[in-house]
């Protein structure tokens, strides 16, 4: 007997997968295909091991779906749930590639109930801040375009402080950062962050103020929800930047402060301009200094040269003038010449000291004369 | 640690911004053509002087990261941290 092969399916030996190759393809499949998505569920036989991880079923009318807490995640969700529990979970979908299974691998677990309440009480904030005026447009502050010296309000311990200062030194090297530490969420965290922003008020000579956290951790954002913490922020006597690090929820502070940044790094990038634009325009201004004064000086050089060119023509009108009188008055004085009337044969008589001799009489006071003619001077006696 | 000092708003250096808006105003009178020659050599001379301030204080090289501890008596104090 011969086994039949139908000739329009690949043999086996062509492209043999090996479970383990399967169900890690589906599990980057579909671990790919998903990021973190919260779902909500039932859940049922929550069991906690004394690894500290949690295993349960989360299941509505449908379905169900088998999932994991790592003990991290388990110990911040506090007690294991009760059975019917009604809870929203933050999970990443992914295949259990050793039994081959479907599965969530969960983060974070909120009770329906307390979402409720947290819910409503977030309204009643926003409620009393909105009718205070504190979310109005009108209130929003521009954030200086040269920003010398930024507070920076957050935990010493997350990465907002090392983003916040790891882009300024990159944009703005020439500006101080004052940190002022406040813990973040966690009891306590409304306190503290009031705390600060009051002593944020106390800094002279700021010119603006960052408040957020890191955005690795999507922790409890309740503090930048409280009323307190919102209020403080309000006061402060500078323009705000709040930057929760949470790109799916907007906080309050989000809303009071005068601009929202998606995580610390951004609201850094709006606190401090980038020094290369700050010297490009530095050199943009002295090049347009350098051609302004050009510019005047050609101007006045125009100037000075149309001015001169009058000048000019003014002299040589007043020469013209002076000289036409000149020639007249030349004439006038050639006509008036004695030496003309000499030219006619007529001489004139002077005595040795070169007084003019012009009667009679003028002659018995001296013996030697000259005599003046057209063409020179002859001596001469009177006898 | 140091004592924060008490800020002087009337001491203290005019700030890049108001160094940069002045000399947008002294290019924009310099460009414009009813200024006097001696007036406008005396607005780029002031130009030069504040172009170089300006230099002077974008090359300022290292980012100052410090923290605001207030004490037990009220008082601020600032501390160097390492960024």
């Amino acid at each position: 007997m011969t086994l039949s092969l139908s000739l329009d399916t690949p043999s086996p030996a062509d492209q043999v997968w090996t479970v383990a190759q399967l169900s890690t393809a589906i599990n980057r499949l579909v671990t790919g295909e998903f990021p973190p998505i919260w779902v909500r569920g039932e859940v049922i036989q929550c069991k906690a091991w004394s690894s500290g991880h949690w295993y349960f079923t989360l299941r509505d009318r449908k379905s169900q779906v088998k999932c994991c807490m790592f003990r991290l995640n388990a110990s911040r969700a506090g007690k294991p749930p009760a059975d019917g529990t009604e809870v929203f979970v933050l999970a990443k979908p992914g295949i259990y590639e050793e039994k081959g299974e479907f599965q969530l691998v969960v983060s974070r677990m909120l009770p329906t109930s307390a979402v409720g309440q947290k819910q409503q009480e977030l309204e009643r904030v926003k409620a009393l801040l909105q009718q205070d005026g504190l979310f109005d447009p009108a209130r929003k502050r521009r954030v200086p375009s040269y920003a010398s010296t930024v507070a920076l309000v957050t935990s010493p311990d997350g990465a907002a402080l090392s983003d916040v200062v790891t882009v300024t030194r990159k944009r703005w090297p020439c500006a101080r950062i004052l940190f002022v530490a406040a813990l973040v969420q966690g009891e306590g965290a409304v306190q503290e962050l009031v705390r600060a922003l009051r002593l944020v008020n106390r800094i002279p000579e700021l010119d603006l103020c960052i408040v957020g956290r890191g955005g690795g951790a999507r922790g409890d954002l309740a503090a930048f929800n409280s009323e307190a913490v919102c209020r403080a922020l309000a006061e402060v006597r500078v323009p705000t930047i709040s930057a929760v690090g949470h790109e799916i929820d907007i906080s309050l502070t989000d809303l009071v402060a005068d601009l929202r940044a998606p995580t610390p790094s951004a609201a850094a990038e709006m606190a401090v301009p980038d020094r290369r634009d700050a010297l490009r325009l530095v050199d943009d201004l002295s090049v347009r200094l350098a051609s302004g004064l050009t510019g005047r000086t050609r101007l006045a050089g125009a100037r000075l040269a149309r001015s001169s060119d009058r000048l000019r023509s003014m002299v040589q009108a007043m020469l013209t003038v002076h000289r036409s009188r000149a020639d007249r008055l030349g004439a006038q004085l050639d006509a008036l010449s004695p030496m003309r009337v000499l030219g006619r044969g007529y001489a004139v008589a002077r005595d040795e000291q070169g007084r003019v001799l012009k009667r009679r009489a003028d002659f018995d006071r001296t013996e030697r004369f000259r005599l003046r003619l057209a063409d020179g001077e002859i001596r001469a006696r009177v006898e | 640690m140091m004592p924060m000092a008490e800020a002087d708003p009337g001491s203290s250096a005019p700030s890049l911004a108001d160094e940069l808006a002045r000399l947008e105003e002294i290019v924009r009178k310099l460009e414009a053509e009813d200024v006097e020659l001696d007036a406008a050599l005396a607005l780029f001379e002031e130009g030069v002087a504040r172009l170089r301030a300006a230099r002077e204080r974008l090359a300022a090289a290292e980012l100052k990261v410090q923290s605001v501890i207030e004490e037990a008596g009220g008082e601020i104090r600032l501390t160097d941290l390492d960024g």
